[in-house]
């Protein structure tokens, strides 16, 4: 993956840039020394590393201002970072940039049942924003599997999705408003308390955009009353085919299930051997949740159970009690960290039309057979959000750039049948260079001219979404 | 001016060389703009349905009667539940999807399952130089590149011409339940919404019509689903609003939420109408100084509908308030959208400029 080359202009000036950036913050929030802005090298893409200029830690909206001011000034590249467990490089600095870390910055700002929002500073985690408000009963819906780690800027920077957004909906469906800094240091409010733009929508659009736009401090996020209850079923297949019948028919029956989650057998058998949750050996698992109070649940759960028992399943298994539905999750919630156990591998994160499922998987098996690298597939199939797990050996000459191609190539697929690059995980690095397999340039085009307004000068994270070749003259400019 | 394809609509946007009043139905006439009209109407068809991938494709000008049939026929709907303006503004015509994407019209079940922008995937649309342009796509969950879609939602044409949109749909519900609260004053009522849409009982309406019927006012809670969910949720609200007063509970009862929907209430009396966006805790309050003839609630208070004598600014009146405040019909001598704080009112002049360098798309509409 290419990398820009960094300014010399700005390498050379490293001295005067950290000195103005410790003029505007305390002495411990600007890392300089080499030893430590390596902690900032990479993110949760680790097959790419470099560490930046200096990394930043600034503790509040004025000092964020501050130092974008200073940068924008001094001409320096800014990166955005909240946990850094993106996956698609988005938080990757380049040499001659400074790491932006809001990390520091994660308190609640104020809590609010009747109109049913939190405002928090960015840097807090996913997890801790359900943290403060479940003793009230109240949950925030997106629920990234790295929930625990990563930060409110990142999901929303990345509009990252959940297990259960088949019925909750993603980070933008989920976030009523924000503070934000451009990158020559204006502070403003997006949204807010109330619903949808009196004007244009410019919260949908900075939410997905990458770190781009401008620095994400805080956020108004809406919040939920947690369900009565919630239970999932688990069957088992002889064929992927079946399976995805069987999504179709649950979906066209009319029950919506919160979540509807799919593994294949190399994945159930990584699984299997790595958490032994007692997964039936098969082609094709389905775990379905439904939510509600018991007798609601016992309803849907029949319905269900009908479609899933009339299409022969190998397996059908009802959660009698929180024990095994906590058996049933266990296998899925371990699913990276056993794939992990076998090899190193690259997470795939294509979006397709649901009806295509058995094609892309088929396609998927025979390609594994063409490169030469296993494949365990594990995803949300109520929305066609497909989670492909390749493994290489990174220890191995040529494999990761082998697992690449593969990888590329199966991303093609998914916009040959329809679907898209990228699900929830965001462009980055990653996917950066497929981008025209999916937009024509005028669509690039469109997209970048958006960056223009908010960054004429393209100092903020910009070698990252749009091809490197598309965006050079911009860049350089 | 009436194009038939995509590319003959982008070919006279690309030789326009003066304003254009884009239009779909004609039906929201919300802003003003002069131009030579062009239409959208001719653009019209569904391009693809997928039942079972929760997905429906269409032209810009395919009438929502047309995909509310199509939908109906697998037993699936538009849950965003869009309002027909047509009885609000008196026009006639023919709504369609584009109208209500450019629009971003959404109904009651907004405050649950969310707005038009929410369940819009994907968009082609013609710039205002006249370059075809798509963003988004035909999946629920796309992440490639930024979100023009939602940009594109709501900007009345004044960025582009929607020539096709892709949107997420829902099943249909079983049944719809309703509770009914009598004689509330309007805090106490956006009280009783707020503790329902906090409950686990997933309402998917909350209305409160200080009128109500025969003057006594009237709050609404809807439910939906399966019989016997509905059935228990509604006894479960119930209970839970004992607070309140004697709640009335209807099973089986759609009707009254078309009219929530379309805000039937104000339809038929005179005066400027103006929709407010707020938030709920702040609504009562803010509707006291307004001097209004007429309110009514939606989204649990958050979003306030206001007949005002005409002419009336009602802004002056609303002072600084967490939302913005919409001039939906009349002549009030003032902006129709709420204007925007310096630097974003510089961002959006920005992105206008980029995407409609000669301003020739529905000139002043969002003003
Ligand atoms: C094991 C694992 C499981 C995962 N599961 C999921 C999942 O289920 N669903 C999912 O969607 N993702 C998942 N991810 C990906 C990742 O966790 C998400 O993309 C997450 O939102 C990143 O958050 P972060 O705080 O770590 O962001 P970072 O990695 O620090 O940054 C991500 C992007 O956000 C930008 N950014 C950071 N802070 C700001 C800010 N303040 N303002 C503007 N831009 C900013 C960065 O520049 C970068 O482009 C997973 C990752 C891992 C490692």
């Amino acid at each position: 993956m290419e990398m820009p080359a960094p300014d010399a202009s700005v390498l050379s000036r490293k001295d005067q840039i950290v000195e103005r950036l410790r003029s505007v913050l305390a002495a411990d929030a600007v890392i300089s020394d080499i030893a430590e802005t390596r902690a900032y090298e990479c993110d949760a893409l680790t097959a790419y590393k470099c560490p930046p200029l200096c990394a930043v830690l600034p503790a509040n909206t004025d000092e964020v201002a501050a130092v974008l001011k200073i940068c924008h000034d001094m001409g320096v590249p800014v990166v955005p970072r909240g946990s850094g467990t993106s996956l698609a490089g988005g938080a990757l600095p380049t040499a001659d940039s400074v790491i932006l870390g809001v990390a520091k910055m994660n308190q609640v700002i104020e809590t609010n049942y009747d109109d049913r929002y939190i405002r928090v500073q960015t840097g807090r985690t996913n997890l801790s924003v359900t943290g403060a408000v479940e003793t009230n009963g109240f949950f925030y819906a997106p629920d990234p599997s790295s929930q625990l780690a990563c930060a409110i800027a990142g999901n929303i920077a990345m509009n990252s999705g959940g297990a259960h957004c088949l019925k909750y909906g993603v980070t933008t469906n989920n976030l009523m408003g924000l503070r934000m800094v451009t990158m020559d240091g204006q502070i403003m409010d997006i949204g807010g308390a109330h619903l949808d733009s009196g004007g244009l929508d410019l919260l949908g659009l900075i939410c997905g955009s990458e770190g781009q736009l401008g620095v994400v401090t805080e956020a108004t996020l809406r919040i939920l009353h947690k369900p009565e209850g919630a239970r999932p079923v688990l069957m088992g297949y002889d064929s992927s085919e079946v399976a995805g019948q069987v999504v179709t028919d649950i979906i066209k029956a009319g029950v919506l299930p919160v979540a509807i989650e799919f593994m294949d057998r190399p994945c159930i058998e990584a699984t299997e051997a790595f958490a032994k949750a007692g997964y039936p050996m098969c082609e094709a698992l389905l775990i379905v949740e439904v939510e509600g109070s018991d007798d609601e649940i016992d309803y849907q759960l029949d319905l269900i159970m009908k479609i899933a028992a009339s299409h022969n399943p190998v397996e059908l298994r009802q959660a009698k009690d929180a024990d095994e539905a906590e058996r049933i999750w266990l296998g899925r919630k371990s699913a990276f960290g056993a794939m992990g156990q076998i090899n190193d591998y690259m997470c795939l994160d294509g979006t397709i039309p649901v009806s295509s499922l058995p094609f892309v998987l088929k396609r998927i098996g025979e390609m594994s057979k063409e490169f030469g690298l296993d494949v365990g597939n594990v995803f949300h199939a109520g929305d066609g959000n497909m989670h492909p797990l390749i493994l290489f050996d990174a220890n191995k000459p040529g494999d990761l750039e082998l697992c690449e191609e593969f990888g590329a190539e199966i991303l093609k697929l998914c916009v040959e049948v329809g679907g898209c690059l990228t699900g929830e995980h965001g462009v980055g690095i990653e996917k950066r260079d497929l981008m025209n397999v999916q937009f024509d340039p005028q669509d690039l085009e469109a997209q970048m001219a958006v960056k223009d307004v908010f960054d004429p000068a393209w100092l903020l994270n910009a070698a990252k979404v749009f091809p490197l070749e598309t965006s050079r003259s911009r860049r350089a400019a | 001016m009436k194009p038939q394809t995509e590319a003959e609509l982008a070919e006279i946007i690309a030789g326009a060389n003066g304003p254009l009043h884009i239009t779909g139905g004609s039906t929201r006439p919300i802003g003003r703009t002069k131009g030579a009209a062009l239409s959208t109407a001719g653009l019209s068809g569904v391009t693809l349905y997928e039942p079972g991938a929760l997905t429906i494709v269409a032209k810009a000008g395919t009438p929502v009667t047309t995909i509310e049939a199509e939908l109906a026929k697998e037993n699936q709907r538009l849950a965003f539940e869009p309002m027909d303006h047509r009885g609000l503004l008196g026009t006639t015509g023919e709504p369609t999807i584009g109208g209500v994407v450019a629009a971003n019209v959404s109904g009651p079940r907004r405050i649950a399952v969310g707005a038009c922008r929410d369940f819009a995937l994907g968009v082609r649309f013609v710039d205002g130089s006249g370059t075809i342009i798509k963003n988004g796509g035909r999946v629920m969950k796309n992440v490639t590149g930024y979100d023009l879609v939602k940009l594109i939602c709501g900007s009345y044409g004044t960025l582009g011409v929607l020539t096709e949109v892709s949107l997420k749909v829902l099943p249909n519900v079983e049944t719809t339940g309703c509770v009914l609260l009598h004689g509330l004053d309007d805090a106490t009522a956006i009280a009783a919404l707020s503790k329902a849409l906090g409950s686990p009982f997933e309402a998917t309406g909350a209305a409160h019509l200080p009128n109500g019927i025969d003057g006594v006012s009237v709050t609404m809670i809807r439910i939906e689903g399966f019989e016997k969910s509905v059935t228990y949720r509604a006894e479960k609200l119930r209970d839970l609003l004992k607070g309140f007063g004697e709640a009335t509970i209807r099973i089986g009862s759609e009707k009254d939420w078309a009219s929530v929907r379309d805000v039937s209430a104000l339809a038929d009396q005179k005066g400027d109408v103006w929709r407010i966006s707020t938030k709920p805790s702040d609504a009562a309050a803010l509707t006291a100084v307004l001097g209004a003839t007429a309110v009514q609630y939606d989204w649990g208070g958050g979003l306030i509908w206001a007949l005002m004598p005409e002419g009336a600014d009602l802004r002056a009146k609303l002072g600084a308030c967490d939302g913005h405040a919409t001039l939906i019909r009349g002549k009030a001598d003032t902006s129709t959208f709420h204007p925007e704080p310096a630097p974003l009112a510089a961002i959006t002049t920005g992105l206008r400029a980029k995407f409609d360098p000669r301003g020739i798309l529905n000139p002043g509409m969002m003003t």
